[in-house]
């Protein structure tokens, strides 16, 4: 390992812009003669528009002009990318999402008109002015109420609510191992709805050269890639070659940033009609009810056990909320995403899922960090636990027993996905050791003579990154590859970009991806530039999510240096006099092993481009190589989490006492950064169990839908995390690269909700669902005191 | 946020004068409230007279048997106070529970009792402590202060200038924050003082109000075991997604209990 190579905890070459304040964000690009767009949006969850009078509008102060759907007919819908097939195989219902309302409004905050003016105040003033004649609507918002044929509908050309009913697995053959069982255990629970809050508003700068006919987007994406697909093949009907997509520094996104939002699209548009850039940028209040939601199931789950506690078959029945549109990944969520994963870490041979997926008069609701596994883990964490109290087992031994032995990779589960390694054993052992479980008993006696009730809970999460191959996922419905391309670009002089199209967000690939280039390449970090975010300069890339990063764009970017080094090998045989064969690289340099003979990578990256000793019969100069990436399986990090919980009864506030985390992320490029990313997914994850839920009310209003009342982690709601790990190298790519980014809120909740309950169960507390605030905590005592 | 004129009188003359001669005028203190209120449209102004350069309206003083804090006094400023932790710390604690930092640096006692927020933390401090709030005309009893959710007894053109706070015997706030905002769900001042018990509960009702069963209780026998089983009707109290209005009226036992025995152990 050298000092910046793979394994050092190099600190984050990009922070220095960031804590400087001298990151270049979208709203931080201001276009000469830019005008400004406001959204006027729905104040309904449901409603017929009768009509839109905007003649006051349009003649306001500083009006550019005023659209609504009428003056965007032409436009296409915001496309889904992802097509489900429900069990009897029809295809999903895909109601058109239009940029701006047509003819109804189906959640607060759909968009409904687009006001552009010289300023952002005169357009939200001229919006005020806008006269919209709504027939207001019943509201479609509880799921078990949506699905029945008296409710109405959100899409009246769909004629139900039901998007699609899905399964997977034999239910006759898991049915019958139900009816064989020692012990079934049964669970009825919620994954609340989450909002992403990433701090970064969303922004979006649309600009059009009339001269060109070139169109730009600037935007807070996760992959610009995929909206420039998206939205020029499926929405404005732009060739790529005229379209250029640009993400610069996004400030988070937790898969919030993943989709195409119609707001790029109006912003897009705007610019060409008026031949000026028209930017707009999203507040606070905006966030909540126009970036797409995460979670939101409700679930039904049952375990089979045998006699002696091991697990014989798997039930869950789940309605999702798909909210009032199909946002760009929502159907593959529950689907494919979730029910893959309920195999777990253990060795279950039966499953079935069947999983409705419902319209409602809600936010659309997609991916976030996570996405749909931590719904897996959450009921089958939560299952294991419930049949473990009912057994009389001790948590981590009814794991012990049903884990998948190490011996038994590569592991096919009953779900499709193969395992490739893990040993969940060893980081369970060492989880508790560090948070000295053996010890708990003491410790709940010194809660207990304070008057508080202690409790501790277990979680052995597994997840799947990397969403591969294309092949596979495109015979489930995708409709977009899952590769990844990187670009290593070697200047003359030796100093190497990186163009890579896995984006940036907060992950701190500047500092990992050099770490992987300076360790293959031998050269210093700082002669690494990554350069990412913009499809004018990146050849190509499917962005970031679902903990791809490393394990699929890191891979591109290994592929591509090992065709340099290939390439490399040519130029110094041609300079050392030597067949090519007896050059090898090593430590910078292409030597022949055995003699004096080298010659510098920079030497080479010279003669490259300045090929005046060069065999130009045979190889091209210039030394720039580019590599495709599809994946041949996903990755599959897994890791036991240990939480503490101390229970105040009297006013149900629950204090985490602590926190263990060991985790597999096979090779760990850089510890520090791990460490952070697990540090946040735990808070994200504990914010899910303990504080943060979108609640509406009976008409469909967000309650939850400000900072006053949507409960973010703050630091002092979570304790100092520990954080450790265990490694099996993944075996099907090079760095041996599992992905860290979802883990932590992957794997904590239902740690937190187990030591809550283990807490609870003194005063007769079986049950609770997230968030477990104190109100919550409260009432169930007081029920469990009544009953 | 909608166009207003902005004025920044120095003295407080200047400051009334403003006010009387505007057609819809608004006080400007810390802004904590206000401002995102007008930037989200909700409350506007047809001047909006800022406070902040107004010296005579900042400051603590101590004499006698009272705390002087001037209206345009920071939170911060009377959490850090000596002043203040020497003869009252149940305030300097309160004021150093509010909101978070940046509430803090800005917010201003005047500004916070002007609003009257249920859920705000010093109705309880001035209702507990037997605080006389001082305006440009006249001094009001701060029970008779606070009128209801949102409303005070202040009349057009009339501005706090500073709140005085008699100094008890012994006092403590116990608070049970809301989880996102902060604000309190419940809060209790309980004070020890010349005038009596006093049991000041904020954030569990439209605004603030006293308990006179556990006064009279604590005034038997100042313990927290002495009001333990003395539980409030939940009838009237607020309720919202993150407290029932039961939950909050068996906090407020809990809040007091908690509060009196802190007072008990600094006394």
């Amino acid at each position: 390992m050298s000092g910046t190579g793979i394994g050092a905890s190099v600190r984050r070459k990009e922070d220095l812009r960031f804590v400087r304040g001298a990151g270049k964000y979208t709203d931080d690009m201001n276009l000469q003669g830019q005008a400004y767009a406001y959204i006027l949006r729905s104040p309904h969850a449901h409603a017929a528009i009768k009509s839109i009078d905007a003649s006051s509008a349009a003649s306001s102060d500083g009006v550019v002009a005023v659209y609504t759907s009428e003056d965007m007919a032409a436009v296409g819908g915001i496309p889904c990318g992802w097509q489900v097939h429900g069990k009897d195989g029809s295809p999903m219902h895909e109601p058109k999402h239009p940029a701006l309302a047509e003819g109804k409004v189906r959640h607060v905050g759909d968009p409904v008109a687009v006001v552009i003016a010289e300023s952002r105040e005169q357009a939200r003033d001229a919006a005020e002015m806008i006269d919209v004649d709504y027939d207001v609507l019943e509201a479609v918002l509880d799921m078990n109420q949506a699905i029945t044929d008296d409710s109405p509908n959100v899409h009246d050309d769909v004629g139900t609510n039901v998007c699609y009913d899905w399964a997977l697995g034999d239910p006759d053959v898991v049915n019958e191992a139900f009816s064989n069982a020692a012990h079934v255990a049964k669970l009825d629970l919620i994954n609340n709805r989450l909002i992403p809050n990433a701090i970064e508003p969303r922004c979006a700068i649309g600009d059009f050269d009339q001269a060109s006919g070139q169109y730009t987007l600037h935007t807070t994406s996760q992959n610009p890639h995929v909206i420039r697909l998206l939205m020029g093949a499926f929405v404005l009907g732009i060739p790529e070659h005229k379209l250029r997509v640009n993400a610069p520094d996004v400030g988070g996104g937790f898969g919030s940033k993943i989709y195409h939002y119609a707001e790029e699209a109006i912003v897009t548009w705007s610019a060409a009609q008026l031949n000026r850039p028209v930017k707009w940028t999203a507040d606070r209040s905006e966030s909540f009810i126009s970036d797409a939601h995460g979670r939101d199931h409700v679930t039904s789950v049952e375990l089979a056990l045998d006699e002696n506690g091991k697990f014989l078959a798997l039930r869950e029945s789940t309605l999702a909320n798909m909210g009032a549109y199909l946002s760009t990944f929502a159907p593959c969520i529950p689907t494919y995403l979730h029910a893959t994963l309920l195999a777990g870490q253990y060795s279950t041979p039966l499953v079935y899922c069947e999983i409705k997926a419902v319209f409602t008069n809600t936010v659309p609701v997609d991916a976030y960090r996570g996405a749909g596994r931590p719904e897996a883990t959450y009921l089958l964490e939560r299952i294991v636990q419930v049949a473990a109290d009912q057994m009389g087992l001790d948590p981590t031994e009814i794991r012990r027993r049903n884990f998948i032995q190490p011996d038994q990779f590569p592991y096919q589960t009953p779900v499709a996905l193969v395992y490739d390694t893990g040993d969940y054993e060893s980081s369970l052992n060492k989880a508790l050791e560090s948070s000295d479980y053996a010890g708990f008993a003491a410790r709940k006696e010194a809660s207990k003579a304070a008057g508080k009730l202690r409790g501790i809970g277990v979680s052995s999460y597994i997840e799947a990154c990397g969403i591969a191959p294309s092949n596979v996922v495109g015979s489930l419905g995708a409709r977009a590859g899952l590769y990844e391309a990187a670009t290593i670009r070697v200047n003359p002089t030796g100093s190497i970009s990186v163009l890579t199209g896995s984006h940036s967000h907060g992950q701190g690939h500047e500092t990992t991806f050099a770490q992987v280039v300076s360790e293959k390449l031998g050269v210093d970090i700082d002669s690494v530039e990554i350069v990412h975010g913009d499809t004018d300069k990146i050849p190509f890339g499917m962005g970031t999510y679902g903990s791809r990063s490393i394990a699929v764009g890191g891979t591109a970017i290994v592929n591509a240096l090992d065709k340099i080094i290939a390439k490399g090998k040519k130029i110094a045989a041609h300079l050392l006099e030597a067949s090519e064969s007896d050059i090898e690289f090593e430590n910078g340099s292409f030597v022949v092993p055995g003699t004096d003979k080298a010659k510098a990578f920079g030497e080479i990256a010279l003669t490259a481009y300045v090929p005046h000793q060069y065999p130009l019969e045979e190889l091209e100069p210039g030394l720039e190589e580019t590599a495709f990436y599809d994946p041949k399986n996903f990755t599959f990090p897994a890791g036991t989490y240990i939480c503490e919980v101390e229970v105040d009864p009297e006013t149900g506030v629950v204090d985490i006492a602590s926190f263990h985390a060991t985790d597999d992320f096979g090779t760990v490029i850089n510890p520090m950064i791990v460490e952070g990313q697990v540090h946040g997914g735990l808070v994200q994850g504990i914010g899910q169990a303990l504080l943060e839920s979108a609640a509406y009310d009976e008409n469909g209003q967000l309650l939850s839908g400000s900072y006053m009342d949507y409960t973010m982690p703050r630091a002092s709601d979570v304790p100092s995390f520990s954080v450790d790990t265990t490694v099996t190298v993944c075996g099907h790519n090079p760095l041996g690269v599992k992905g860290c980014g979802e883990a932590g809120a992957i794997g904590s909740p239902p740690a937190v909700i187990n030591a809550i309950l283990n807490a609870l169960a003194e005063v007769g507390v079986t049950n609770i669902d997230m968030p477990a605030t104190p109100h919550r905590v409260w009432q169930a005592i007081r029920n469990a005191q009544a009953s | 946020m909608y166009s207003f004129d902005y004025k920044s009188p120095s003295s407080l003359s200047e400051a009334v004068a403003m006010l009387q001669s505007s057609d819809d005028g608004l006080l400007l203190a810390g802004g904590h409230t206000l401002l995102p209120t007008m930037k989200q449209r909700l409350a506007s102004a047809s001047d909006l007279i800022d406070l902040g350069g107004v010296s005579e309206l900042r400051g603590i003083s101590v004499s006698g048997d009272a705390v002087t804090v001037g209206a345009m006094t920071t939170h911060a400023e009377v959490a850090a106070s000596s002043d203040v932790r020497g003869a009252i710390s149940a305030l300097a604690d309160l004021a150093g529970g509010i909101g978070d930092p940046q509430v803090r640096n800005a917010g201003t006692i005047g500004g916070s009792i002007a609003n009257s927020d249920p859920s705000a933390d010093y109705p309880a401090a001035l209702v507990g402590l037997c605080a006389t709030v001082n305006t440009n005309s006249r001094s009001i009893a701060a029970e008779d202060f606070f009128t209801g959710m949102f409303e005070t007894a202040l009349a057009e053109n009339e501005i706090i200038t500073s709140v005085s706070f008699h100094i008890p015997k012994c006092a403590a706030y116990c608070k049970f924050p809301n989880p996102a905002s902060r604000y309190a769900i419940v809060g209790v001042m309980f004070a020890d003082c010349s005038h009596g018990m006093r049991v000041a509960v904020t954030g569990a009702g439209p605004s603030v109000f006293r308990v006179s069963e556990m006064e009279s209780a604590l005034a038997q026998s100042c313990a927290a075991s002495s009001i333990a089983d003395i539980s409030i009707s939940a009838d009237g109290l607020n309720s919202d997604i993150h407290a029932s209005a039961e939950y909050r009226a068996h906090l407020v036992t809990v809040m007091a209990k908690r509060a009196v025995e802190k007072a008990c152990a600094s006394c």
